[in-house]
C-alpha cells in the first residue's frame, strides 16, 4: 500500500468548489481523504506550505509529432515536457506521419506513451483518412483503441458534407469532433493576421473571417446533427459570438483558446522584426480580438485553455517569415503565462482558473481526472503562485525551442506534478 | 526644407524607410544631389569606395534596380559581384541564412539584397556584420526607390513638404507604395493612394495616408501622380476582371491627368505596362519624369553606399 500525504496545501478543486487549506492523503494512486489535518504514519510526506494543490492540468491540444517527425518531438519528450509544464495528461493531435487515422497508430501512440511513463497521453484520431478530407476514417476502431476524440487538426475540414457526416457518426460513440476552423481559400497564402500590421509589414494577411466562416458553418452543423462539437484554438471576436449563440441554443458546442492568442497581439511580429517564433496558425490577432478573447474567458464563453503545442526544429524556423512553418511550443509556458494573465492581472478566481485547465477539459473529453474527489485518480499539479522566473528555452524538456515567450518573467509556476499518487516531476531549485 | 540634415546615418544597414529619421532622409537626398554631379563629369568615377566589396544578392528577377546598384558601385570604385538565384546554391535548396553566411565568410562590406519575402533583409541584417541594403523585400519596402522618387520630386519642385502626391494602382502587392508613403509623410508631404478596393491592403489608412477607390479623387489637384505597375504575374483572375477594364478605371490618361495640378509630375517606378496603368501619351509626355527617376536612382544608391561606408556628406572632397 503506497501512501502520499500532501500537507498544508491550498487545495483548489472546482469539481467540489473547494479553495481552502487542507491536507490530502493519497492511497494506492487514488485520493483517499481531504481534511484540515491528517497524520498518517509511514506515508511519504510533501510539505506544500505556500503551494496550491490542484487536480492535474490537462492539455487537450498537443502535437507530439511521433510517428514521423521525431526530430521535432517524440511522445517521450513531449510527455516529459507536459509534466514539466504542470500537465498530467495531454490529448495529441493526429497530424503525424502516418496520420493517426487507424487503430494501429492509436495503439502505437498509447504504447509509446506507456513506455515513456510521463504524462498520460490520449490520442485524438483523424476525422478523415490521411486527413485528406475525403473519406471518414474508422472512428469506432480508433475509439476502441483509446482515441478520445476526432479531428483533422492542422488541416481544416473543407467539405461541409464530410463535417456533417463526421458529426453524425460521432454520436455513436459520444466523442467530441474537434475542428480547426479555417477556410483555406480565404487564407490565400496569408502568414499573419490581416490588418494594419500585416499591411505595414508587407506580409500577406489571414483575415479573421477565414476562421469565422467555418465556425459559423460548424455551429450550424452542430445544430443540424446534435453532435458534440469542440472548436479548437479560437482567435477572433466573431468566433466567440458564434459560440455564445450556440450555447444559448443549448447546442453541445465548446471551445478552447491558447495562451499565446491571449497574451500576445499581432504587433509582436512588427516589434520582433519578423521573428518566426511569432508565426502560428491561427495567427496572433489584433488587440481588439485579444480583448474579446479575454472577455470570453472571463465570462465563461471559453470552456478551456489549450496549448496547441507545436514543436518545430530550430532549422525549420530559421527561414524567411513566409517560408517558416506555423506553430509554437506551449507546454512549458502555458501555465505561468495564463496564471500571470488571469489570476494576477484579471483577478480570475482560482477555482475558475483550475477549471479552465483541468476540470473542464476532463469533462469535455470524458477523461479521468479533473477532480480531487475521494476515490478519483490522484493526478495533481502543485503550483507556486509567488515563483517569479524568466522563460528559459534552454531548459525545456521539449525537443524544440520555438517559443514566443523566451525571456519573459512570469509569476505562478508549477513546481511538481503527481501522477497516480507518485511525484513524477519537481522543479529544480535555483 | 525645414529639416536640417543629419551628420551621418545611425545604422549599419538600410533595410527600409521606416527606421530612418527625417534628418537622415535629408542627408541621403543632399548627398545624392552631390553624387549626381559625378555623372556629369567626363570621368564618371570617384575613389570613395576603393577597396570596398559589394555583393548584389538578387534572389528575385530585377534588371533596373540591379543595374542601377552596379552602376553606383562602379562609379564609387567599389569591387562588386552580382548573383541571382538561377545557377546558385539557392536553387539547390540551401537556406537563405546559409547562403548569406557563406557570402559573409568572404568578408564583403555590403550585401545589397532583393528577395521576394518581406522582412528577409531585416532578418539577415541582425545576423550579419556586413551592411545590408534592401533592394526590395516582397510587398514590404523598397527604400532606394522611394529615395530616388523623393530626389526626383525635390529636384523638379524644389521641396517635398506641403506637396500632395497621389499613388495609384496595385497597392496590395507594392513595396514601392509602402516606402513612398513612409518617406513622403515623414518629409511633410500629403499622400493619397488609390486602387481597386480588391487591391487595397487592410487598414492602409493606418499608415497615415488618404485611401481612395476612385482614381480621380486621388489625383485631383495633386502635385505628383505616381503610377504603380500592375503586377500581372502576381494576379489571379479574382483581384480585378481584365486588363481592359483596369485601363478604363485606373489608367493615367491625358484626360485624367488634367484633373491634377498644372505641371503635375508623372512618375512610374518601372517597368511600365503601357496601355494598362499608363497611357503612352502620358508616359512619353512633357510632364513625365520617368527617365529622370532612373538617372537619379544611380545617384541615390551612390549616396546610400557612401554614407553607410561612413561618409559624411562630402564625397567629392577626396
Amino acid at each position: 500500500m503506497s501512501r502520499l500525504l500532501i500537507k498544508h496545501a491550498r487545495v483548489i478543486d472546482p469539481s467540489q468548489r473547494l479553495d481552502e487549506g487542507l491536507d490530502v492523503l493519497v492511497v494506492d494512486g487514488r485520493i483517499a481523504r481531504l481534511a484540515e489535518r491528517i497524520e498518517e504514519r509511514g506515508a511519504e510526506v510533501i510539505d506544500a506550505a505556500g503551494l496550491m494543490a490542484t487536480p492535474g492540468f490537462i492539455d487537450v491540444h498537443t502535437h507530439l509529432r511521433e510517428p514521423g517527425f521525431e526530430y521535432k518531438e517524440t511522445i517521450a519528450s513531449g510527455a516529459a515536457a507536459a509534466l514539466a509544464g504542470g500537465f498530467t495528461a495531454v490529448c495529441c493531435m493526429p497530424n503525424t506521419q502516418p496520420v493517426n487515422d487507424s487503430a494501429a497508430v492509436t495503439e502505437f501512440i498509447r504504447k509509446r506513451a506507456e513506455e515513456a511513463g510521463a504524462a498520460r497521453v490520449y490520442p485524438i484520431g483523424a476525422i478523415s483518412k490521411g486527413q485528406a478530407g475525403e473519406e471518414l476514417s474508422e472512428m469506432g476502431e480508433m475509439v476502441r483503441a483509446g482515441a478520445v476524440a476526432v479531428s483533422d487538426d492542422g488541416r481544416p475540414v473543407r467539405h461541409a458534407y464530410l463535417m456533417r457526416r463526421a458529426l453524425e457518426y460521432s454520436l455513436l460513440f459520444g466523442i467530441p469532433v474537434v475542428d480547426h476552423c479555417e477556410d483555406p481559400t480565404l487564407v490565400a497564402g496569408g502568414v499573419m493576421h490581416e490588418g494594419a500590421v500585416s499591411t505595414r509589414l508587407g506580409l500577406r494577411g489571414i483575415p479573421a473571417a477565414a476562421e469565422e466562416v467555418v465556425v459559423a458553418r460548424d455551429v450550424i452543423l452542430a445544430g443540424l446533427t446534435g453532435a458534440r462539437l469542440h472548436l479548437a484554438h479560437l482567435s477572433t471576436r466573431q468566433s466567440l459570438e458564434w459560440v455564445r449563440r450556440a450555447k444559448s441554443q443549448g447546442l453541445a458546442v465548446s471551445c478552447e483558446v491558447t495562451p499565446h492568442h491571449l497574451a500576445l497581439t499581432d504587433t509582436a511580429v512588427l516589434e520582433s522584426s519578423y521573428d518566426t517564433n511569432f508565426k502560428m496558425n491561427p495567427p496572433l490577432r489584433s488587440a481588439e480580438h485579444v480583448a474579446a478573447l479575454l472577455e470570453g474567458v472571463l465570462d465563461g464563453t471559453v470552456d478551456c485553455l489549450a496549448t496547441d503545442h507545436a514543436p518545430h526544429h530550430a532549422d525549420e524556423k530559421a527561414l524567411e517569415f513566409d517560408l517558416a512553418p506555423f506553430g509554437v511550443v506551449g507546454l512549458e509556458t502555458a501555465v505561468p503565462v495564463t496564471y500571470d494573465l488571469f489570476v494576477r492581472q484579471h483577478k480570475l478566481p482560482l477555482t475558475r482558473f483550475v477549471a479552465l485547465w483541468s476540470t473542464n477539459p476532463a469533462r469535455l473529453f470524458s477523461l479521468p481526472g479533473g477532480t480531487l474527489k475521494v476515490g478519483s485518480v490522484a493526478d495533481m499539479t502543485l503550483l507556486d503562485s509567488e515563483a517569479r522566473l524568466p522563460v528559459n528555452p534552454d531548459k525545456f524538456l521539449s525537443k524544440s525551442r520555438n517559443t514566443p515567450f523566451a525571456g519573459r518573467r512570469l509569476r505562478g509556476w508549477p513546481v511538481a506534478t503527481i501522477l497516480g499518487g507518485k511525484v513524477v516531476w519537481r522543479r529544480e531549485r535555483r | 526644407m525645414s529639416v536640417a540634415p543629419a551628420r551621418r546615418l545611425r545604422g549599419k544597414d538600410l533595410v527600409g524607410i521606416d527606421p530612418l529619421t527625417a534628418p537622415e532622409i535629408q542627408l541621403i537626398l543632399d548627398t545624392a544631389d552631390e553624387m549626381a554631379k559625378i555623372a556629369e563629369r567626363p570621368i564618371k568615377k570617384v575613389p570613395a569606395l576603393r577597396g570596398k566589396t559589394v555583393v548584389n544578392l538578387f534572389l528575385e528577377p530585377s534588371t533596373r534596380t540591379r543595374f542601377s546598384f552596379e552602376m553606383a558601385e562602379k562609379r564609387l570604385s567599389a569591387d562588386s559581384l552580382s548573383f541571382s538565384s538561377s545557377g546558385t546554391s539557392v536553387e539547390k535548396g540551401e537556406t537563405l541564412l546559409d547562403t548569406a553566411r557563406n557570402l559573409e565568410a568572404m568578408q564583403p562590406d555590403f550585401i545589397v539584397m532583393r528577395h521576394r519575402y518581406a522582412g528577409s533583409p531585416h532578418w539577415l541584417a541582425k545576423l550579419l556584420k556586413s551592411s545590408v541594403i534592401n533592394a526590395g523585400d516582397g510587398a514590404h519596402e523598397h527604400p532606394t526607390q522611394a529615395l530616388l522618387d523623393a530626389m526626383t520630386i525635390r529636384r523638379r519642385l524644389g521641396r517635398l513638404e506641403g506637396l500632395t502626391v497621389a499613388i495609384v494602382g496595385d497597392l496590395e502587392h507594392s513595396r514601392v507604395v509602402r516606402s513612398n508613403v513612409l518617406l513622403l509623410q515623414r518629409m511633410g508631404a500629403t499622400v493619397r493612394v488609390a486602387g481597386p478596393p480588391s487591391l487595397v491592403p487592410a487598414q492602409m489608412e493606418a499608415m497615415g495616408c488618404e485611401v481612395h477607390h476612385r482614381m480621380e479623387d486621388a489625383i485631383a489637384g495633386a502635385d505628383v501622380v505616381m503610377m504603380l505597375r500592375i503586377q500581372l504575374e502576381r494576379q489571379g483572375k479574382m483581384n480585378f476582371p481584365t486588363v481592359r477594364e483596369y485601363y478604363d478605371f485606373f489608367a493615367l490618361t491625358p484626360e485624367r491627368l488634367r484633373l491634377a495640378k498644372r505641371g503635375c509630375l508623372v512618375m512610374h517606378p518601372g517597368p511600365m505596362n503601357r496601355g494598362v496603368e499608363i497611357d503612352s501619351r502620358v508616359a512619353d509626355g512633357p510632364q513625365s519624369v520617368i527617365l529622370e527617376q532612373v538617372t537619379n536612382g544611380v545617384a541615390v544608391r551612390m549616396a546610400v553606399l557612401y554614407l553607410l561606408a561612413g561618409g559624411n556628406g562630402e564625397p567629392t572632397a577626396d
